[in-house]
């Protein structure tokens, strides 16, 4: 018998609707509506739950039962390599459950305090500004994303870390070339090998010449047996790469947004508030989106979850702008509204595993927003948006390069 | 009202602090939460009760004193 009534399993991710570039795709909205749980098909043919609704994530991100142990059969794989290294790669924060997780964390949180990230608002208020003067005194029309975007995220990290000055020239190049797409793959393996050497060079450097920036604070660490050398120069590399292409995306498509919604952008760049500039921060965050492949868990135990049962073994994914375009937690969720409470976004994931950098990517965010469109008034897109090229396929949305002039 | 903290599942990601300041700090080290004070007074009852919305981790709860 054919079953007319089940709908065929979709495959996840979702494609976009290519005419609204900012928005999600119109399969989640289908699925959320249909369903609260209901099942996504991925690259191995695995079909594992998908979990679209706000609240439902919430809930279920935080239940003890719901791992990120990525050795465990049933494990929702983004893609075959992350299939093949699973099991490979050292215990980290990324790969663990509470209780070795929250252990791991707690080693790694110091830098990110909030109180601490505060204090660097005027250091990174002169990367801004800089970064804007050079764009300005170059050519013009620019491409925003090389110009801008990608500089900003990677001299900060360079600051936080405690990269001395001279090389942030060589930080910031090869970190971009780490990222660029239009690079071979060899080409930019060499350059993250390059910065993983350097980054763990300058590790035992600072190990005999502590400067008080993280690197020597976790040099510290592995000193008084807290951390391993590894595990300290992995995360110095993995701050650089969970933070470098996602704040530079924020700054490429929130400019983006910004400019397909003019009044708004009157707005911002009038306003003095940080508040208001904080709260514009979060409701781009949430608009936006930019994590496409949804966060990957694997059920621990069976889960009775309103009426479904969730099997052992059986992969989650949640995805994160069906729920930020949640009716429930966000009406009229695909207006774009820099007045609209949307701190409970969950842009940065929910449950242990939230964001660690996100309190430095929202200073970033704040800083950049707020600065900006004040220093370049007449800032304009310099292409249609049509003829602009998204990335569909990493881990984060995003535009490849973006014209603007002035 | 009073505000309670479930140290051993907060994962320090500050957001309390954010919401709440006059009630919630982190300590330097690991930026674990603590609280400034238990009882809650009524002009910080709001963000309190955004802390609670924001917790990654669902580790704060209001309670009636
Ligand atoms: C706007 C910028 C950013 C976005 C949208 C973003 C998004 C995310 C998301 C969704 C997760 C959760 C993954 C999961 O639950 O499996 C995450 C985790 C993480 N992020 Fe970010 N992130 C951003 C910036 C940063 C920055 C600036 C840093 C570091 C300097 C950073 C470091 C990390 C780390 C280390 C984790 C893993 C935490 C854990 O598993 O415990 N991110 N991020
Ligand atoms: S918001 Fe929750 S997890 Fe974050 S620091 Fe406060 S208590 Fe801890």
């Amino acid at each position: 018998m054919v079953d007319t009534q089940t709908p065929e399993v979709p495959g996840y991710p979702f494609q976009r609707d290519l005419r609204c570039p900012l928005a999600p795709s119109p399969t989640a909205r289908e699925v959320r509506e249909r369903a609260p749980l209901s099942r996504v098909r991925l690259w191995n043919g695995s079909t594992p739950w998908l979990i679209t609704r706000h609240a439902d994530q919430r809930a279920l991100l935080t239940d003890e039962r719901v791992s990120d142990d990525d050795r465990y059969p049933g494990f929702p794989y983004v893609n075959e390599h992350r299939a093949d290294i699973a099991g490979k790669t050292p215990r980290m924060i990324t790969n663990t459950d509470a209780p070795e997780h929250t252990r791991l964390r707690r080693t790694v949180n110091a830098p990110f305090v909030v109180k601490r990230i505060e204090a660097m608002r005027p250091a990174i208020q002169k990367i801004v500004d800089g970064l804007i003067d050079e764009m300005l005194a170059g050519p013009n029309p620019a491409d925003l994303l090389t110009a801008f975007a990608l500089a900003v995220p990677s001299l900060v990290i360079a600051d936080l870390l405690g990269v001395p000055y001279d090389d942030h020239e060589f930080f910031q190049v090869n970190s971009s070339k780490a990222l660029d797409g239009a690079l071979s793959a060899a080409e930019a393996g060499a350059a993250s090998r390059a910065l993983g050497e350097y980054l763990g060079k300058l590790l035992r450097v600072k190990m005999d010449e502590p400067d008080g920036a993280v690197l020597s604070e976790m040099g510290e660490r592995v000193k008084n047996g807290e951390m391993t050398f590894e595990e300290a120069s992995n995360m110095g590399v993995a701050m650089l790469i969970a933070g470098h292409e996602t704040t530079a995306t924020m700054i490429s498509l929130g400019t983006l947004a910004l400019l397909q919604h003019p009044e708004q952008l009157a707005e911002l760049r009038e306003s003095e508030d940080p508040k208001f500039i904080a709260n514009a921060a979060e409701e781009l965050l949430r608009y936006l989106t930019i994590v496409q492949t949804g966060v990957r868990r694997v059920a621990k135990a069976d889960i009775e979850y309103n009426g479904t049962l969730i099997r052992e073994g059986e992969g989650m994914v949640f995805e994160l702008h069906a729920a930020n375009w949640d009716p429930e937690a966000f009406p009229e969720p695909d207006r774009l509204d820099l007045h609209r409470s949307a701190r409970t976004h969950q842009a940065f994931g929910y449950g242990p595993h939230q964001c660690l950098g996100q309190s430095l990517a929202r200073l970033e965010l704040q800083v950049v927003y707020g600065t900006l469109y004040r220093r370049i008034p007449t800032l304009r897109l310099a292409a249609p948006i049509e003829q602009l090229a998204f990335d569909h396929t990493g881990t984060t949305y995003g535009v490849r390069c973006l014209p603007v002039a002035w | 009202m009073r505000v309670e903290l479930d140290e051993p599942k907060c994962v320090a990601s500050g957001q309390c602090v954010m919401a709440a300041p006059d009630v919630f700090d982190q300590n330097e080290d690991d930026g674990v939460a603590f609280l400034l004070t238990e009882e809650v007074a009524e002009d910080q009852l709001d963000s309190v009760r955004e802390a609670v919305a924001i917790c990654p981790a669902a580790a704060i709860r209001l309670l009636a004193s």
